[in-house]
């Protein structure tokens, strides 16, 4: 460490160091901080009763519950899909293992409403399986399967891009001891390999709800925007802006703003309190 | 999983020959994991996007080519690719410099900053898209101010990129930020030694270290911008030929019942997408020779 006096090589002069912080901060604010603003003004611009009287709709009720049921369903799922891959991928060695993980990322790659097109090319009426769900009475699309179906899609990478590399780095040789000792497999998962990946897991898992909740595009394509039926809090939205009621729209985005911020809240806790979890790049 | 099953059974070929699929492994349950996961991986995304493929393939190639470049398609592809690569650059240039401030300097509030990157992943795009419309629409909080300038912002493609630059500024950051930070200050130190100047330093040491972690973050961020839709159709005003992006001309199509026509256009887009994803492996391909 050099004297206080002398600045070390690395060490950018204070004008610098003060107009690259100003410019990151004035852009950030510009483009991060002034929406999330602007959506908490817009919602009370006609007081607190207003916009807590439109959350309390009950339509904006019902997308609420919508909406938790699909993360309910979607985000277990994905989550026990990650840790299958996990275990298979990072604790075992096999041919075309990148191939694999990079079609376990596919998705990402997508545009949400081709995610949305193609299950309605399958179960839509005049997909693969139209006619067959017709005779049966059984609905996917325009219903909750489709928009679980997906939110599963779009959300199918989060869990696992987070558990490969983590279990990856811990390596097997404690998998490997307790297995000689005489472990089962499941045994060795829960005691062994689960306690070291928790924390991973709830990162994976608080990305994955996130997105789950806050889907748009995909659910748009498969919901039929059923007003109290089949509509999710993020169409709600739309919804309601669409019919000039911007209050209403506001305050239902208020509120998963909320989700957004206690999303980063919970994120940013993991990071500091479990530091080798962070940086593997969530979408 | 079968095939290592069938290797190791009673009609197995002589010992000698080493399973197909994985060598032997001490922990059990890889055929039960690795089953459920291509099953699944087949069952909700393999089989499905196979679909899409399938159905613009109904056409006669000249269908297809007439539906992919016709002249309301080509003018959806030039907005959505074009206002994707400007939100990308912007980003590449902000999203380096937040990079460098949370990597390299102490600064007050370094911690909400940092969280704050992330917005963007957490915040639905639909919450997004109303606030943005609202801020840059003519009488909006910046919209007032862009009009005397002569800037129509909302509803122009100019929203369209707003939008998209919100979308993709932490894909650069979070790309280059581990990069920044594991990157050897020695190296640094050295060319300041031998006279370098700072500046000289910066473009000539740490950029150049940093292009393909800044080239991952630019295609991870532009291929993000191209397929989305919720933050920028309200922005976007969704005129034909002049402000409709190409994922909601798919919407358009599927909701006249076009569904050859919407797949066609999907296709067109997954691969540009999956182009993209090559050109993002190879880069990092690439950038690990160097390790």
């Amino acid at each position: 460490m050099a004297a206080a006096s002398h600045r070390r090589a690395t060490d950018d002069p204070a004008w610098a160091k003060a107009l690259v912080i100003g410019i990151v901060l004035a852009f950030l604010a510009l483009v991060l901080v002034l929406p999330l603003a602007a959506v908490f003004v817009e919602a009370l611009r006609k007081g607190l009763d207003a916009a807590v009287a439109a959350v309390r709709a009950p339509d904006a009720l019902a997308a609420v519950r919508l909406t938790l049921i699909t993360a309910a369903i979607a985000v277990p799922f994905n989550a026990a899909f990650g840790l299958c891959a996990a275990w298979a991928i990072a604790k075992h060695d096999f041919k075309g293992k990148a191939l694999l993980i990079t079609l376990i990322d596919l998705p990402f790659s997508v545009s949400p409403v081709v995610a949305g097109l193609i299950y309605v090319l399958i179960f839509g009426l005049q997909g693969w399986f139209g006619d067959w769900l017709v005779e049966r009475d059984l609905k996917i699309i325009f219903a909750l399967p489709g928009i679980v179906l997906a939110t599963v899609f779009v959300t199918f990478p989060f869990v696992a891009r987070e558990l490969i590399p983590l279990m990856q780095e811990q390596g097997t040789s404690e998998e490997e001891a307790a297995v000689s000792m005489g472990a089962g497999g499941l045994y060795t998962f829960w005691r062994v390999t689960a306690p070291n990946v928790r924390w991973g897991l709830m990162y994976g898992v608080l990305l994955c709800n996130a997105r789950a909740m806050g889907e748009f595009g995909a659910v748009s394509v498969v919901s039929g925007h059923i007003r109290g039926l089949t509509n999710t809090m993020p169409l709600h939205v739309e919804i309601l802006y669409n019919e000039y009621d911007f209050v209403g729209a506001f305050a239902v985005a208020a509120l998963l703003c909320l989700l957004a911020v206690v999303t980063l809240i919970l994120k940013t806790a993991l990071e500091v309190a479990q530091p080798h979890v962070r940086g593997r790049g969530g979408h | 999983m079968t095939t290592a099953d069938a290797a190791s059974g009673p009609a197995a070929p002589p010992p000698a020959r080493r399973p197909f699929l994985r060598r032997r492994s001490a922990i059990p349950g890889f055929g039960l994991t690795m089953g459920v996961t291509l099953s699944v991986l087949s069952l909700i995304v393999l089989i499905p996007l196979a679909a899409v493929v399938l159905k613009a393939a109904h056409q006669s190639p000249a269908e297809f080519w007439a539906v992919a470049t016709s002249r309301r398609a080509m003018a959806a592809y030039r907005l959505t690719f074009g206002a994707a690569f400007v939100a990308a650059a912007i980003n590449s240039v902000f999203g380096v410099l937040t990079a460098w401030a949370l990597v390299r300097y102490d600064f007050p509030g370094k911690t909400i900053v940092n969280a704050l990157v992330d917005l963007p992943f957490a915040l639905p795009t639909a919450v997004a898209g109303i606030a943005l419309a609202t801020l840059y629409a003519p009488t909006g909080w910046v919209g007032q101010f862009l009009t005397p300038l002569g800037i129509k912002a909302a509803y122009n493609p100019v929203g369209v990129t707003i939008a998209l630059t919100f979308i993709g500024l932490p894909f650069v950051v979070r790309a280059i930020e581990p990069v920044l930070r594991d990157a050897a200050e020695d190296v640094e130190e050295a060319a300041a030694s031998l006279g370098a100047t700072r500046l000289d330093t910066i473009l000539r040491i740490v950029l150049p270290a940093l292009a393909p972690a800044w080239l991952t973050g630019f295609a991870m961020a532009f291929a993000r911008g191209v397929g989305e839709y919720g933050s920028v159709i309200f922005i976007a005003g969704n005129m034909p030929y002049k402000s409709e992006i190409a994922p909601l001309l798919i919407i358009i199509q599927l909701e006249q019942f076009e569904y050859a026509r919407a797949a066609t256009i999907a296709v067109v887009m997954l691969t540009v997408s999956f182009t993209m994803l090559l050109i993002i492996n190879a880069v990092q391909a690439w950038a690990r020779r160097f390790d």
